[in-house]
């Protein structure tokens, strides 16, 4: 009857790889992963939504084609399509590597783009040539009702055919303020929540306006990923106090729930409210709230792969990297997760978690 | 309860109401407005959208809850414009072919187009604003999904076969998502307004008399005290969750 037209690209059969706390490494179909969570635990996910961020249109000056790619919020600005970033590339589309993208038509503070149903103006060149503060013009209704018109969620080379917005949403999607989806999210349903509720678990989510994680200009690739705000409700704060006090584990999904929770703990005590993560995270980073990361599969030398640094040493690092490739996990958004764990200071649940590695390992077989 | 109450519990509370620019759904904006909603509509012909939505102060979307593709266009516009939902009423319903006739005369194309819109259209809907439903039914602002149904639904009319079989299917499926959201706190309603004045029943029974019909304002009174007492339930199980 009504056909669902293509397939979500979410595998079905997707994989689990855990660096445990102790170095040691665990695979699991990525469904298990409740199985990894114990009583105590605060899972706290990103439930942003994603725009559809890709604009195409004309360089009205030069009549040249152009598409544009809205890239992050400005301070206090977040949601305001009249004023924000983006990222323009000339003519051609996602089937066509970041990196080899034409450049745009040289850019002025000024210039008229015609996209679709919208207009916009250049405001500024942040970084030149790609990087400008956009004003779309109209009002708050017709603006969003052109984006969704007009807008396609911004996708990669890596991925043939053209995304749906249904696609690039997370079964717990709500705010739409994120440019990219938070993709870790993809790795959890409802049915998910569900069992993680059930093993004793919290669940809480925060929303993070992620950002473009790519622009195809290596100086500004090199300074992603941008300045990114995000809300922190005072419910999830508490649950994840109550989680700590009890000795739980704080499981962040996703690199964002990452940034968004370090950030708001900058001064010592997480605080709940609105934030714009601007920090870097590496190695050097002592992390203060988050225990564990559910994230997707990075390469080394990318900023995400910088952020596990924080988590892990390199050597367990390497030996994760080692584990992926040799098994064919699948990278990119709509690929398998790794499920990290940093170590702890020594606690009297040693024992618990001997248990938990003990078990871990029958998976393995 | 009584009405100031029900005021007070519908102030500021975000809500989607799609079918918007006629019979029930425009007296349901009209109504929620008046106690103090926050409302987006959704309805097809964007030049009544835009009456509507400047008669009314409310949002208008443009968009089809029969077409998969306009689903998600209409959440991103919805959420972002109210800043999140706390309700959704699933009001806009096609009555399948008319003049009605038998379904042994109903083409198939034609079911499926009731489908589309009175079975599929609240569910993708329903599963697009999800995350913002529980999300909001988390932080204590309630979580609600009313679903209009029909007695068509529960009896066998003749003439009435794929109304009657996607409302039927519309009321059992409310059930089920009640079942599965209850631990999420979000409550789904499906609810039978009976017999209106309203510009679909004239489509479906031309010979009616106005005058033995509800008036479709006092239908959504009704239906918005309603509304009121399940927001107000659905938001006294997240502070007791909250509290454990």
């Amino acid at each position: 009857m009504i056909a669902a037209s293509a397939p979500s690209p979410r595998p079905a059969d997707a994989k689990l790889l855990v660096l445990s706390a102790s170095g040691g490494l665990t695979q699991a179909p990525r469904a298990a992963l409740p199985q990894f969570v114990r009583q105590g635990d605060v899972v706290v996910a990103n439930d942003a939504a994603t725009l559809p961020a890709s604009l195409v249109g004309v360089h009205q000056r030069s009549g040249a084609a152009i598409e544009v790619r809205l890239a992050g919020w400005l301070r206090n600005r977040v949601g305001d399509l009249t004023r924000c970033l983006a990222v323009v590339f000339g003519s051609g589309d996602y089937r066509t590597r970041t990196e080899d993208r034409a450049l745009p038509p040289a850019l002025a503070a000024g210039d008229r783009l015609r996209l679709g149903p919208l207009s916009a103006t250049v405001v500024e060149l942040r970084t030149p040539p790609r990087l400008v503060v956009l004003a779309l013009e109209g009002e708050r209704d017709a603006l969003w009702a052109g984006l969704a018109q007009h807008g396609r969620p911004v996708q990669y080379a890596h991925m043939r055919e053209p995304l749906a917005l249904w696609d690039v949403w997370t079964p717990i999607a709500g705010p739409p303020v994120a440019f990219e989806p938070p993709s870790a999210g993809f790795a959890v349903d409802w049915r998910t929540v569900a069992s993680l509720r059930r093993r004793g678990a919290a669940w809480a989510t925060l929303t993070h306006a992620a950002g473009l994680s790519a622009t195809g200009d290596p100086d500004l690739d090199a300074s992603l990923p941008l300045p990114e705000p995000y809300f922190i409700a005072p419910r999830t704060v508490r649950a994840i106090s109550r989680a700590s006090a009890r000795g739980g584990r704080v499981i962040a999904i996703g690199t964002t729930v990452v940034r968004a929770l370090e950030h708001a703990a900058t001064s010592g005590a997480l605080r709940a409210g609105h934030g714009v993560a601007d920090q870097k995270i590496g190695a050097a980073t002592t992390l203060r709230v988050v225990d564990a990361l559910l994230t997707g599969t990075h390469e080394a030398g990318s900023s995400h792969f910088e952020l596990l640094r924080a988590f892990a040493d390199d050597e367990p690092l390497r030996a994760m990297s080692d584990a992926l490739e040799a098994h064919d996990y699948k990278t990119h958004e709509f690929g398998d997760s790794v499920l990290i764990e940093r170590p702890r200071q020594p606690r009297g649940a040693r024992r618990v978690s001997d248990r938990r590695e003990a078990r871990q390992e029958e998976y393995s077989r | 309860m009584a009405r100031n109450q029900a005021s007070s519990t519908l102030r500021d509370a975000r809500v989607v109401i799609t079918g918007g620019t006629s019979g029930l759904g425009l007296a349901l904006v009209r109504e929620l407005r008046e106690r103090g909603a926050r409302i987006a509509f959704v309805a097809r012909n964007a030049e009544r959208v835009r009456e509507v939505a400047q008669r009314t102060g409310a949002h208008g979307i443009a968009g089809d809850v029969a077409r998969k593709s306009d689903i998600h266009r209409i959440a991103l516009q919805a959420s972002a414009l109210l800043g999140g939902v706390d309700v959704l009423v699933n009001n806009a319903s096609t009555l399948g072919p008319v003049p009605l006739r038998p379904l042994a005369d109903t083409e198939c194309e034609d079911f499926e187009a009731a489908l589309a819109a009175n079975l599929l259209g609240p569910f993708r809907l329903t599963k697009a604003l999800l995350g913002s439903l529980a999300s909001s039914a988390r932080e204590g602002r309630g979580g609600v999904v009313l679903n209009i149904g029909s007695d068509a639904g529960v009896t066998a009319y003749a003439g009435w076969g794929a109304y009657g079989a996607s409302k039927a299917a519309l009321a059992h499926m409310s059930r089920i998502w009640d079942e599965e959201l209850a631990e999420h706190r979000v409550r789904v309603r499906c609810v039978d307004p009976g017999d209106m004045d309203t510009p679909m029943h004239a489509l479906a029974l031309p010979d009616a008399d106005p005058a033995t019909l509800a008036r479709p304002e006092n239908v959504a009174r009704t239906l918005g005290t309603l509304l009121a007492s399940e927001l107000a339930q659905s938001r006294s199980g997240a502070m007791l969750a909250d509290a454990s």
